[in-house]
C-alpha cells in the first residue's frame, strides 16, 4: 500500500486511469460509429453496415485497418508540420477533455481522473480549443476548399461557444459550484427524473442541444465540411491515419457533448426512478440516448445556409441565453423553488 | 515535482514568446503565441489560480487567438517585405521591452533594490490568501461582485464602448446590394411561390 502513496505510485495510478478511460472510450466509439450509421441507414430505409461481423458490428475495426494501411498523401506546398499537427491536436484535445468528466460517485469518492474545482470550465476551455484542429488543417493544406472550410468552422464554433457558455452560467447559478460532480449531486432529489435541471432550465436544454450540434460541426450545421459546396471542407486533403484522427476526434467531441448534456441537465449517473440505485449504467444510457438523438438529427434535418446559421447563433441564441441568465439569477435570488440549490 | 512543472511551463512560455517574434511565417507566429498563452495558463494553475487559468484558455486561446489566426490567414502578406523592417524597428522594440521590464521591476522588485512605491511590497505580500473553506473561484467572485463591483462594471462599459467604436468605424451601409430578409423568407407562402402547371406534351407552356 505504501508504494501507491509515493509520487511514482500516484503517477502510475493516474496513468492507469487515463489508459482505462481512453481505451474504453475508443472501443465504445467504434460501436457508436456503427450505431450512427445504422440509425442513418434505418431512417433512409436501406441496409447500412451489415457485412463485417454479426450485424456489421465489427465494421469500425475493418475501417480502422483500412485507414491505417493506406498511404498518407501530403499535398504539394502544404505546411508539413502544421498539416500533421492539426489532426493530432483535434484528437488529443477531444481526448483530454474527458479527464474532468465524472462517471459515477460513491459515498465520499467520485469516479473521475481529475476532480477539478473548475471542471465545467476546463471542459468548456478544451472544447473551445478544438477549433484549432480544423482551422490549422484547413490552412496547412494549401488548398482552397479546405481553407474555406477552416474559416467557416472558426466563425461558427466561436459563435456557438458564446451561447453554450451563457447556458452553462445558468446551470452554475443554480448549483453554486463549478465542479461537475457537485452539479450532478445538486440534481438529486426525491422526485427522481423531475428533480433534474432539465425541468427548471427547459428552454436551455433545447438551446444547448442545438448549440452542441453547431459546436461539433454536426449536420444540420456541418458547413465546414458541406460536401455539396466544399467537397469535404477542411478534410479534403487528408487521407489515411491523419483523416482517421480527425474523424475520431470529431466523434469523441460529439460523445463529450452528449455526456455534458446528461451531466448538466439530466442528472449524470442519478437514477430517474427514486427507488432504483444510481450508477454508471444510467450515465451510459443517457449518453447513448443523446447520441441517438444526434444521429437522428443528422438523418432527418436538411443543412442550414451559412448566413442563417450565423443569424441563429448571434441574433437568436445569444439574446435568449443571456436573458435566461438574468431570469435564472432573479429566480434564484427570490427563491423560486428548484432554481437555487446551493 | 512542482518546481519541475514550473520550469517546464516557464521555459516553454519564454521559448514560445521568442519564436512568436522570430518565426518567418505570421501564421506560425500566432501558433507560437497560442503555445505561450497555454503555458502561462499552466503557470496560473501551479499558483493555485485555476479559475484565472481556465479563463485565460477560454478567452485568449479559445477566442482572441482564433481571431488573430483568422485575420492573419486571410491577409495576403509578403513575408520578405514584412521581415525587412526587422532591423529598423529593433532599437525601438528593445527600448519598449526595457521600459516594460523596468516598470514591472518597480512594482514587484525587491524592497532594498527597485521598489519605488512604498505600498508595493505590502501589496505584493498580500496576494489574496483565500480562506481555507472558500475555493479561489468563489473568493474571486465575492471580491468582484461586492467590493469591486463598480470597477468591474466600468471595465465592461469600456469594452462595450470599444466594441461600438470599432463597429461604427468599419460599418458601411451599402444600398446597392441584395439583402437576405430571413423573416420574409420564412413566412413565404408555398401557394404564392409555386404554381403547378399541367403541361401537354410537345406544346410547352
Amino acid at each position: 500500500m505504501d508504494f501507491f502513496d509515493t509520487n511514482f505510485g500516484i503517477f502510475l495510478i493516474i496513468l492507469g486511469q487515463c489508459l482505462l478511460v481512453t481505451v474504453l472510450l475508443l472501443v465504445s466509439l467504434a460501436f457508436l460509429l456503427v450505431l450512427d450509421r445504422k440509425v442513418w441507414g434505418a431512417v433512409q430505409l436501406r441496409r447500412s453496415v451489415n457485412v463485417v461481423g454479426p450485424f456489421g458490428l465489427l465494421q469500425s475495426f475493418a475501417d480502422f485497418i483500412k485507414f491505417a494501411l493506406k498511404e498518407i498523401v501530403v499535398p504539394g506546398g502544404a505546411d508539413k508540420t502544421v498539416f500533421f499537427l492539426a489532426p493530432m491536436m483535434s484528437f488529443v484535445l477531444a481526448t483530454i477533455a474527458w479527464a474532468a468528466v465524472p462517471f459515477n460517485a460513491g459515498e465520499d469518492s467520485v469516479w473521475v481522473i481529475a476532480n477539478v474545482n473548475v471542471g465545467i470550465l476546463y471542459i468548456f476551455a478544451i472544447s473551445s480549443l478544438e477549433v484549432y484542429g480544423v482551422i490549422m488543417g484547413g490552412w496547412a493544406s494549401n488548398s482552397k476548399y479546405p481553407f474555406l472550410g477552416g474559416l467557416r468552422s472558426a466563425a461558427q464554433m466561436i459563435s456557438y461557444e458564446v451561447s453554450i457558455g451563457l447556458i452553462i452560467v445558468g446551470v452554475l447559478i443554480s448549483t453554486g459550484s463549478l465542479n461537475l460532480a457537485d452539479i450532478v449531486m445538486a440534481q438529486s432529489g426525491s422526485y427522481g427524473f423531475f428533480s433534474w435541471y432539465w425541468l427548471p432550465h427547459l428552454p436551455m436544454v433545447v438551446l444547448f442541444f442545438v448549440s452542441a450540434l453547431a459546436e461539433t460541426n454536426r449536420p444540420p450545421f456541418d458547413l465546414p465540411e458541406a460536401e455539396s459546396e466544399l467537397v469535404a471542407g477542411y478534410q479534403v486533403e487528408y487521407s489515411s491515419t491523419p483523416y482517421l484522427l480527425f474523424m475520431v476526434g470529431e466523434y469523441m467531441a460529439i460523445v463529450l457533448m452528449c455526456a455534458l448534456i446528461s451531466l448538466l441537465f439530466f442528472g449524470g449517473w442519478l437514477s430517474p426512478i427514486p427507488g432504483l440505485p444510481d450508477g454508471i449504467l444510467w450515465f451510459i444510457l443517457k449518453i447513448l440516448f443523446f447520441f441517438f438523438l444526434f444521429a437522428m438529427v443528422k438523418a432527418i434535418v436538411p443543412r442550414y445556409r451559412y448566413d442563417q446559421l450565423m443569424r441563429l447563433g448571434w441574433k437568436v441564441f445569444l439574446p435568449m441565453s443571456l436573458g435566461w441568465v438574468v431570469i435564472v439569477a432573479a429566480f434564484a435570488q427570490y427563491g423560486v423553488p428548484g432554481y437555487a440549490r446551493w | 515535482m512542482i518546481t519541475f512543472a514550473f520550469y517546464l511551463f516557464a521555459c516553454v512560455a519564454v521559448a514560445g514568446g521568442l519564436l512568436t517574434v522570430l518565426a518567418r511565417n505570421p501564421v506560425h507566429s500566432v501558433l507560437w503565441l497560442i503555445l505561450t498563452f497555454f503555458s502561462s495558463a499552466g503557470l496560473f494553475v501551479l499558483m493555485g489560480a485555476e479559475f484565472v487559468a481556465m479563463l485565460m484558455l477560454i478567452v485568449y486561446v479559445g477566442a482572441v487567438a482564433v481571431l488573430f489566426l483568422f485575420v492573419v490567414m486571410m491577409l495576403d502578406v509578403d513575408f520578405a517585405e514584412l521581415k525587412s523592417g526587422m532591423v529598423h524597428y529593433l532599437p525601438l522594440a528593445g527600448l519598449m521591452g526595457i521600459i516594460l521590464l523596468l516598470e514591472l521591476g518597480m512594482v514587484v522588485g525587491i524592497s532594498s533594490g527597485w521598489a519605488f512605491a512604498d505600498a508595493a511590497p505590502t501589496l505584493r505580500a498580500a496576494v489574496a490568501p483565500a480562506p481555507e473553506d472558500v475555493s479561489n473561484t468563489a473568493a474571486l467572485g465575492q471580491l468582484i461582485y461586492t467590493r469591486y463591483v463598480y470597477l468591474f462594471q466600468a471595465a465592461g462599459l469600456i469594452l462595450l464602448t470599444a466594441m461600438i467604436g470599432a463597429i461604427v468605424l468599419t460599418l458601411r451601409h451599402r444600398v446597392d446590394v441584395k439583402r437576405q430578409n430571413v423573416l420574409e423568407q420564412m413566412y413565404r407562402d408555398p401557394k404564392a411561390a409555386v404554381e403547378l402547371m399541367d403541361v401537354k406534351p410537345g406544346q410547352g407552356i
